[in-house]
């Protein structure tokens, strides 16, 4: 039975299954240069922890309810709770290459990087008691789901067509919207909008920006599952629309007075969150278009934020849920089965009906992980509190939660 | 008599204020990093997407005691070397010092501050 297995394909697999792993602390270290100095152990514990909680939650139950046998499109079966007969054998449904487990196991660090987006929503000021509770519904009742619905063998979505090659809606989207509903929720730090709210080091920002950018290339070009010309093209269109929303939002930053280093860095994630659900439909030109039309969205998504005072703190909405539902679209424009023939092609290719898939799966995912997590969260707030008190808040969480200090 | 001078400078402006201390004879004094705005009030900075404003910028003090007699030379050597023209210069105060003691050898007053080669052995030179 191990005879269809391609040493090629494993190996590649093995090594973006670490590359994924690698933009969790990537995201931490991006999130903590941007919170101020008395909450940075916070910020980095509450996307590190994920590396624990989903890699058990992931084991028992979190990828069986995701790629189980289907019930009823909506949810898969407990067959595989424990990993139990997810071994060396491959699972033709999914990857006839590589061993079953090495894609369980791919698809975890997926799982753990997408709860670990939501966290810039409400850094600074989550109690963590609450944040770990949420955290563990939330992969449970909104990601597992929805990856079911969106990448599970009889997924809803997946039987209706819908592209999304490495995570558009099910990540970005889903933890874009989940931000927004949960800030909703929990209320902005204290004194936000009055005192200014800096950095407390960008130059942590921008070393995970490039260890994000390097992790991506796993995240997209490994969701080829295959050492082949799909992962080629996904690993350049990736780097393609990155590369073109940076500079875009340089551009743009200049216009507004200095072309800022923490600015570009944004841009550059903007770019990366854009183009996952594209990168392995579209060609490499198609890709720069994405990256640079994401760009001026999400630069004017932070805009609005700000104006309405909502305190999104790092921006999880604007910059990953605005961009994939961008590139999500642009999945349905731009795709060409002659970059790959498991694909389909897009409005600019003759089918329009594609595009019209795109869009129920962006409306699909918004309302599902938005109204989830508000009801979640709100249910949280009301039963054991999702705000740290005032007090522990200005003294800062690194104290206030976990006993100890950044820097001395 | 003995006086604290404490000069609150810009940070650029460190090392040419200390080099004019130094030329004149002032020898000791204490740095610290401060936080504050006078009647400039502030800065924009430029962030993820556009530009906000800080309010309280990084300065540096530098504190001095010395005795009377060289008050002027030295602030005159503060003031000109810290000097641009634009807001933000910085700000001096003057305060009066009861006593100072020197913890080695428990010299007290106007003779704890003076050092080996420091502006007082220049004047008399």
């Amino acid at each position: 039975m191990d005879a269809q297995i391609s040493a090629g394909d494993t190996a590649w697999i093995l090594v973006c299954c670490s590359l994924v792993l690698l933009m969790t602390p990537a995201l931490a270290f991006f999130y903590g240069g941007m919170v101020r100095r008395k909450n940075v152990l916070s910020t980095l514990t509450l996307s590190y922890i994920f590396m624990s909680l989903i890699g058990v939650q992931w084991i028992f139950f979190g990828y069986s309810l995701s790629f189980g046998p289907d019930i009823g499109g909506l949810i898969g079966g407990l067959n595989f709770a424990g990993f139990k007969g997810v071994g060396a054998a491959p699972n033709t449904a999914y990857s006839a290459t590589i061993p079953h487990q090495l894609f369980a196991a791919f698809q975890m660090m997926f799982a753990v990087i997408t709860p670990a987006l939501i966290t810039g929503a409400f850094v600074e000021r989550v109690k963590f008691k609450s944040f770990l509770l949420f955290s563990l519904l939330w992969a449970t009742l909104v990601y597992d789901p929805l990856c079911h619905w969106v990448w599970g063998q009889g997924g809803w979505l997946r039987e209706m067509g819908v592209l999304d090659f490495a995570g558009g809606t099910v990540v970005h989207i889903a933890a874009g919207f989940s931000a927004l509903a949960f800030a909703l929720v929990i209320g902005p730090r204290k004194g936000y909008g009055k005192v200014p709210i800096e950095p407390n080091n960008i130059p942590l920002t921008v070393l995970g920006t490039g260890l994000l950018w390097v992790g991506w290339f796993g995240f997209n070009a490994g969701s080829a599952l295959g050492a082949n010309g799909v992962a080629v093209n996904a690993l350049v269109t990736t780097n393609t629309s990155a590369a073109a929303a940076g500079l875009v939002w340089m551009i743009l930053s200049w216009l507004d007075g200095r072309p800022s280093t923490l600015g570009i860095a944004t841009g550059m994630v903007v770019g990366l969150a854009a183009v996952t659900p594209a990168s392995g439909y579209v060609t490499p030109l198609a890709a720069m278009a994405i990256g640079a039309v994401a760009a001026p969205i999400c630069y004017y998504a932070i805009r609005f934020r700000d104006r309405r005072k909502l305190d999104e703190s790092l921006d999880v909405w604007a910059c990953h849920g605005m961009s994939s539902i961008w590139g999500t679209l642009a999945a349905g424009l731009f795709a060409t089965v002659t970059v790959n023939t498991g694909g389909a092609n897009g409005l600019f290719f003759g089918n329009p009906n594609q595009f019209g898939i795109q869009m129920i799966a962006v409306i699909v995912t918004i309302a599902f992980s938005f109204g989830v997590t508000y009801v979640l969260a709100k249910v949280l707030d009301m039963s054991i509190g999702l705000r740290v008190s005032p007090m522990e808040e200005e003294v800062g969480l690194d104290i206030s939660s976990h006993g100890e200090r950044s820097y001395s | 008599m003995l006086k604290k001078i404490e000069a609150i400078i810009r940070e650029d402006k460190v090392n040419d204020v200390m080099c004019a201390l130094k030329e004149i004879g002032i020898v000791g004094m204490n740095m610290f990093e401060v936080r504050g705005h006078g009647r400039q009030g502030g800065v924009q900075l430029v962030g993820r997407a556009g530009t906000y404003q800080v309010n309280m910028l990084p300065k540096i003090q530098i504190n001095i005691v010395l005795n009377d007699r060289n008050l002027e030379a030295a602030l005159e050597a503060i003031l000109t070397s810290a000097y641009t023209g634009e807001t933000g210069d910085g700000i001096i105060f003057v305060t009066p010092v009861e006593d100072v003691i020197r913890v080695r050898t428990r010299e007290r007053g106007p003779t704890a501050m003076m050092y080996p080669g420091d502006i007082d052995e220049k004047r008399n030179k």
